[in-house]
């Protein structure tokens, strides 16, 4: 009976995050609705990457290649062949999964620091091939797409992702798509086995679990939902550029992760939430916003190890996912 | 038919020969010790049967089959399940969690992981493994609060609910309380019921008491083999613990 309480609690807790988010939309001001679209959308990302470092234990500094790979994938074909932006989107994701187990085959073979860097490696080789494909991607100046490129039918119904309220709930979408695969694979047979690959792989191997696949699953999953998140952020906010392929984009997602809560469901969006208006409203008031910043993490690291979610459920919460 | 049997096994680190041309052969059901002073090869021997450490030469049979060349979690889904020496659960998970990464590893042994799992079945299994080795009542407790004894405890329950054909059990009592120890044997007696029990071991109490068999090591090579007995009257045996 224990099993089924810690269930009916898991599953209330997020779908009660689902509704609130879905009534956010009714009562925030124009400005805070496109932020928190965003945000939803980076979230995912941060998810995906959860995946990956949360819950498998493989530090990666190259994620902003399967990011960008969603993004360059949805965008360039929706900007010069006028593909439909929903088979944009299939074909950015699965740009990013396929780019997520070419990486796999090959920096699975490392572990720990040498796997941050041959991941980072193969990023920074796609930065550079953003930047060298200058006259595809226009580089750091980047691509927009058109506002026609953006207005679809589908299923008859009629969208239009400049508009801020579907925006907002394709955003919405995207990140309760993510929540669930995420929540869904954590709680799986699957999802134990990545958790024990973290806690021990050696152990995990001898338990008879041939640990090299699991971890490539858990990549290629991470890559797929990371891309996903990409493209949508292009289809959404209309925008691609080199610096979404950069290296920050490879970090921003670590400090989401760390700040929410590493192997945490809900940490990464609590960390994506936070550091985004940590920065927006710093950066309102001062020029040197970064120190503010960085002395907000180092205060966080101190008195929140886990992060916000993380030290929550050891706290309190142990059944959180 | 022989059950497990190695041919010529030997492993070298660097100069250092490990185990050197070991021919050991196990038959279903026994409980086979093996003993041998510190540096003897004994945890070198098991590894090469598990397949944690790879041969240098020679081969190794298992139910008829070659299996020199599998991965160690081949040799897991063929019924060889080894219990680390220095204990090795996963100490930021429940106990139920522990031992249900081995029961729905049993359950799938011929099938795709991904495949629906019955859940209520991995529960009762869990239970019934912990129950064996008296941790029933504390599955949702973390396994690295537990007190040693009962780690080690946890270790085997999760070795058996792999359900293996063949237990390697690397120095188990290393550690526990006379009564720990008492209990102990008493529950490996009835795991060998329906398993073979390789058991390292240098208590010589719980080698007396348990093994149908003992195989003595020496410097990676087997000094000696037979009975509890055979092997207390060998003078080989008491040289190569005593000294000359």
């Amino acid at each position: 009976m224990r099993l089924r309480l810690a269930d009916r609690r898991i599953w209330g807790l997020h779908l009660g995050l689902i509704a609130v988010l879905f009534l956010l939309q009714f009562v925030l001001p124009d400005y805070h609705h496109t932020n928190v679209a965003r945000i939803l959308v980076l979230a995912t990302y941060a998810m995906g990457y959860n995946l990956l470092v949360g819950y498998t234990g493989l530090l990666s500094l190259g994620h902003a290649m399967f990011f960008a790979a969603g993004l360059y994938g949805a965008g360039l074909s929706i900007y010069y062949f006028d593909l439909h932006p929903v088979l944009g989107f299939l074909l950015g994701s699965a740009a990013a999964l396929v780019f997520a187990i070419a990486v796999g085959l090959i920096a699975l073979r490392t572990t720990g620091v040498a796997f941050m860097i041959v991941t980072m490696m193969f990023a920074q080789a796609f930065y550079l091939a953003t930047l060298y494909f200058n006259s595809i991607t226009r580089g750091d100046e980047g691509l927009v797409l058109a506002p026609e490129a953006r207005r679809f039918a589908f299923f008859g119904l009629d969208f239009d992702l400049a508009e801020p309220v579907t925006r907002y709930n394709m955003a919405l979408a995207l990140f309760v798509g993510g929540l669930i695969v995420c929540l869904m694979l954590v709680r799986s047979p699957v999802g134990r086995v990545m958790v024990a690959i973290r806690e021990n792989e050696e152990r995990t191997r001898m338990l008879g679990y041939n640990a090299r696949d699991y971890k490539l699953l858990a990549l290629s999953l991470s890559g797929l939902l990371s891309g996903a998140a990409g493209a949508a952020y292009v289809l959404l906010f209309a925008y691609m550029g080199s610096t979404f392929a950069g290296i920050q984009y490879s970090i921003l997602p670590l400090l989401w992760v760390l700040l929410g809560g590493v192997g945490t469901v809900v940490g990464p969006l609590i960390g994506t939430l936070l550091m985004f208006y940590l920065i927006d409203k710093t950066s309102e008031v001062m020029s040197s916003y970064l120190i503010v910043v960085g002395a907000v993490l180092v205060l966080l690291v101190l008195f929140f190890p886990k992060g916000i979610a993380g030290t929550l459920r050891a706290r309190y919460a142990r059944w959180m996912p | 038919m022989t059950f497990l049997a190695t041919s010529a096994l030997s492993r070298s680190f660097g100069g250092l020969a490990a185990v050197a041309n070991v021919d050991l052969a196990l038959v279903p059901g026994e409980i086979r010790a093996i003993i041998g002073p510190n540096g003897a090869g004994k945890t070198t021997l098991v590894s090469l049967i598990s397949g944690r450490v790879p041969p240098s030469s020679g081969s190794i049979v298992f139910e008829g089959d070659d299996i020199t060349d599998l991965k160690p979690w081949e040799r897991v889904l063929r019924g060889i399940v080894y219990t680390f020496q220095i204990t090795s659960v996963f100490r930021n998970l429940t106990l139920g969690e522990n031992v249900a990464l081995s029961v729905q590893r049993a359950l799938t042994r011929d099938r795709p992981i991904w495949r629906h799992i019955d859940s209520d079945l991995v529960a009762e299994e869990v239970k019934a493994a912990l129950d064996r080795v008296g941790l029933g009542l504390r599955a949702d407790e973390v396994a690295g609060e537990l007190a040693y004894g009962h780690q080690r405890l946890l270790e085997v329950a999760m070795g058996l609910a792999l359900k293996p054909k063949l237990l390697i059990l690397d120095e188990p009592t290393q550690g526990l309380s006379e009564q720990e120890i008492a209990d102990f044997c008493a529950l490996v007696r009835i795991i060998s019921l329906d398993a073979t029990i390789l058991l390292i071991e240098h208590n010589m109490d719980v080698v007396m008491a348990l093994a149908d068999r003992i195989t003595v090591m020496n410097n990676g090579t087997l000094l000696a083999e037979g009975t509890p007995d055979e092997i207390m009257a060998n003078a080989e045996v008491q040289c190569a613990y005593l000294g000359n």
